[in-house]
């Protein structure tokens, strides 16, 4: 398995093919000179047999949920369900053009409406928009929607946007694109946000707030309600970013905790698949008074000040999502939060029970941080070393060095599709691993031993960047 | 009723228990009572999986089956080959996540890597990102990227797709920046108003090719007068174009992007597909998005790493290209698969196929009295008509034989027919607005 695998442009034979088409029955037609291309394209020339195999050896070189443990923090790596693969790929849903007429695609609309429906439900919204294409492209369109309600208020001072420094990166980003100046809220000791330090940075140029909850350090944010309060007075307005809506599915509502938009993962709480980095879907559900900003189709003949992307949405995501609403209803939702943060809280205490250190020693919600900066001193040993080591026992590491707040940071989020003997054999392998950090330290600074492949050279990667193949090499 | 979690009632009293606690309503203790939920959201009880399914098929029904589709207008309906959807089904492939961890995941980074070569031999361009969510995010990326300190207005043709000139907007309204449409005339980009256009506040423009209508446009004289105003020149196309027509290379592109759709991607009600960006090695460090590189590991065998991450949110957080995260990775990788499957012979088998039977019906329609060609002009796989009725009658009288028609456009009618179609079925299409023409 170590052995790398030729690119399919290597393994190409000259003249080599599968006639996939023939030529079509219809007078053959040719373009004039001026737009014919002259240097032909260079693609592989493989037999079908080539292609599926070389694919074959791909797959084998990659890791998904549903071949083992991935408990990748705030990534929501939980099972996908085999009946949602299937109801996504009935030919009644994959066989639809986005513009055939409103009666030839109302069960198109119908999987859109009852899903918009039950994520109302869940997250106490009133509208939601099923556009946008992933989470980040949720942020932003909830951002757009905030600037446009101040703006049709006159309220054009608003230009800050209150960001903790907990947050996924994404979130400081998706403010910047919609215009507004990012200001950092710190964290208290206790890693959630510091309500003095808000204070003072609330003001009538508060556009809003934007907050994980539980947040990323697996914390629940107990003063969410007046956190709330205080932007609403100041005029702002509150985002949730629903990448951990997991943890409270069933418990609590985003709705109820005084936000006034939020952004969903379809490809993290509603177990649809990563697909190796997407497609997600980033639905954006929000309170009335933002629902006429709501993003439109052009090509309908909708009129909007905003578009997020062409037609309607990442329908393939949304038609899984709501196989899986279907399939666990309104009596199983909370069990997946109990379920999730039971798991959490289990690994989270095997780990400490054998040395391992929590950055916060409370209890977590669905993930937790460890921070390894003892091992790190005491050994040499760092949480990237300690990462890849987990690799070698056939674990995917968790997220690394995130939230930036917390040195040598892994965090862990279980979910609640895995089993006790799961957690039980991972908790092993990192008694396996602090073990080994003990023993024979240097041995980690190059793991993994056990992969395809060792360390990249990354920093090779970007200074002298080889970003495609090149035939004439 | 269907439900992923495993632990059976025992074991969830025993992992309690290890933790001290007495009910799993002792885990929520942060969660302030005034927010706590009383009784569940209402949804639907939950079905059994055959249930949900049968639920989920029930609902696919009600969707009208076409047996030939003649609408395309930025979604097209081409033959997916099984191959395609067999390596894409693979649960590796499936259900991972970002290949964030290099060691585990160099069959999806290599697979990346080598579509970022496809994309940039089709498209003549020197550098690929590894995708963005569509089209029309990938154009509006496109804009962003070329704004300098003193040009920061983009230019878009009229002709380019509503949805792509919308979406444009809109990013441009987050960041504060004008858009300008550029008008058409006869169907084609207005070449004498894009030249009183091209003042000194102008970053870029963008042609759509082949143009919402169809048409082909003549990038290369519109790209020389944008070049020689000093602004950079994007090119929309669908690549599934660039099996015939020129590359964005041959038309002085600075930057290509478009959608990957028409790869084996179905329709799917318009998604997801994947947005693709290529550019120049010059501007490769403003590209969104991931993009994937070839390094060594430590004992020098060829490995592949998510590179030039200086540019992106994680790392960059406000001061980031561009806020992308999670792209359409798998929709990249059935471009790709359908690319290396196809090869450039399969590829233009079907570009000549698509162009073939679009010019076939074009004059199978245009023989029939009213109907003509709106807009002089070359096309690929896609044309506009007149109509001597209203294009509802047209698009009902096609239904009842279960073919989707044009799309309804100002009183005519958008086609497009693909390598799908086959002779009797275009000479039946033609009889059956011959008689809808003839009442």
């Amino acid at each position: 398995m170590s052995e790398t695998v030729s690119l399919s442009f290597e393994k190409s034979v000259k003249g080599r093919y599968t006639d996939v088409v023939s030529p079509s029955d219809a007078p053959a037609c040719t373009l004039p000179q001026a737009f014919r291309r002259k240097i032909a394209p260079v693609l592989p020339e493989l037999s079908e047999v080539n292609v599926d195999r070389h694919y074959t050896q791909l797959a084998h070189r990659a890791y998904g949920v549903n071949c083992g443990f991935y408990p990748l923090g705030s990534c929501t790596m939980k099972y996908n369900p085999a009946v949602n693969q299937a109801a996504g790929s009935l030919p009644g849903f994959t066989h639809v053009h986005p513009l055939a007429p409103a009666h030839a695609v109302t069960g198109c609309r119908a999987v859109m409406d009852e899903l918009a429906a039950d994520l109302c439900q869940i997250t106490g919204m009133d509208a939601f928009t099923l556009q946008p294409a992933a989470g980040a492209h949720g942020e932003l369109t909830g951002m757009l929607l905030v600037k446009a309600y101040h703006e049709a208020r006159g309220d054009s001072k608003r230009i800050k946007m209150l960001v903790p420094d907990s947050a996924h990166g994404t979130n400081p980003a998706s403010a910047a694109m919609a215009g507004f100046t990012v200001v950092n809220v710190p964290s208290r000791e206790d890693g959630c946000v510091d309500l003095d330090a808000l204070s003072g940075l609330l003001g009538d140029d508060t556009a809003g707030m934007m907050m994980t909850n539980p947040n990323t350090l697996g914390l629940f944010e107990k003063d969410i309600c007046k956190i709330s309060r205080m932007v609403h007075e100041a005029g702002g307005l509150m985002y949730y970013d629903g990448a951990n809506l997991n943890a409270i599915l069933g418990v609590a509502r985003p709705g109820d905790m005084g936000f006034d938009v939020t952004h969903l993962n379809l490809h993290k709480t509603f177990s649809t698949p990563h697909g190796g980095g997407g497609p997600g879907s980033g639905p954006v559900g929000m309170k009335a008074p933002l629902a006429p900003y709501m993003p439109a189709v052009a090509s309908l003949g909708q009129q909007s000040k905003l578009q997020m992307k062409a037609f309607h949405g990442n329908f393939g995501v949304m038609v899984k999502a709501l196989a899986y609403l279907k399939s666990l209803g309104a009596e199983n939702l909370r069990a997946v939060a109990e379920h999730a943060v039971l798991n959490a809280n289990y690994l989270m205490k095997r780990l400490k029970d054998m040395g391992y250190t929590p950055a916060h020693d409370v209890p977590c919600m669905h993930e937790f941080v460890l921070t390894l900066t003892d091992v790190k001193d005491t050994y040499g040993v760092s949480a990237l070393d300690v990462a890849k080591a987990m690799i070698d026992h056939g674990i995917h590491p968790p997220t690394m060095y995130f939230p930036m707040i917390v040195h040598e940071a892994l965090m862990f989020e279980p979910t609640e599709t895995e089993s006790r003997e799961t957690l039980d054999k991972a908790a092993d392998v990192m008694a396996d691993i602090l073990a080994q950090v003990k023993r024979e330290p240097e041995a980690l600074h190059t793991a993994p031993h056990c992969a395809v492949i060792g360390r990249p050279d990354e920093v090779k990667a970007a200074r002298t960047p080889v970003l495609r193949w090149n035939h004439e090499a | 009723m269907s439900h992923y979690q495993p632990h059976t009632e025992t074991e969830t009293r025993a992992m309690l228990d290890q933790l001290g606690l007495s009910s799993v309503d002792a885990l929520f203790m942060d969660v302030p009572e005034a927010v706590r939920l009383t009784n569940p959201p209402l949804l639907a009880k939950g079905l059994s999986q055959m249930d949900t399914l049968r639920a989920m098929e029930k609902l696919a029904a009600q969707n009208t089956a076409y047996r030939l589709t003649l609408r395309g207008a930025g979604c097209y309906d081409h033959f997916i080959p099984p191959l395609v959807s067999q390596i894409t089904g693979k649960e590796e492939f499936v259900t991972a996540y970002t290949p964030y961890q290099s060691e585990m995941s160099q069959g999806i980074l290599q697979s990346i890597f080598e579509y970022q070569t496809l994309i940039c031999e089709l498209t003549g361009m020197e550098v690929s990102n590894a995708g963005v969510y569509d089209g029309a995010t990938a154009a509006a990326e496109s804009a962003t990227m070329c704004r300098e300190r003193n040009r920061t207005v983009t230019l878009v043709s009229a002709c380019a797709h509503p949805d792509t000139i919308a979406v444009m907007r809109t990013y441009c309204y987050g960041t504060g920046h004008e858009l300008r449409v550029i008008p058409a005339v006869d169907g084609h980009t207005d070449l004498n108003a894009l030249q009183t256009m091209l003042t000194a506040d102008v970053a870029g423009v963008y042609i759509q090719q082949p143009n919402f209508y169809g048409i082909l446009e003549d990038v290369p004289t519109l790209f020389a007068a944008a070049k020689a105003a000093g602004v950079k020149c994007i090119l929309g196309q669908n690549p599934m174009t660039f099996a015939l027509l020129p590359s964005g290379k041959e038309v002085g592109a600075d930057i290509v992007c478009g959608d990957v759709q028409p790869f084996g991607i179905p329709m799917a009600f318009g998604g997801p597909s994947a947005g693709y960006m290529t550019t120049s090695t010059a501007l490769q460090r403003r590209l969104p998005g991931r993009i994937v590189g070839q390094t060594i590991d430590a004992e020098g065998r060829r490995a592949f790493v998510l590179t030039l991450q200086a540019r992106e949110q994680h790392i960059r957080r406000e001061k980031a290209s561009s806020n992308i995260c999670s792209n359409e990775a798998h929709c990249t990788l059935t471009a790709s698969v359908y690319l290396t499957y196809l090869g450039a012979r399969g590829l233009t088998t079907v570009a000549d196929n698509c162009l073939a039977n679009a010019h076939a019906l074009a004059k199978a329609l245009c023989a029939i009295p009213g109907i003509a060609l709106r807009y002089p002009g070359e096309f690929f796989h896609e044309f506009v008509t007149d109509l001597p009725v209203a294009p509802q009658k047209v698009e009902a009288a096609l239904e009842a034989e279960g073919i989707l028609s044009g799309l309804p456009v100002e009183g005519g009618m958008l086609w497009c027919v693909t390598e799908k179609a086959d002779a009797s079925q275009l000479a039946r299409v033609a009889e059956l607005v011959k008689g809808v023409c003839a009442k």
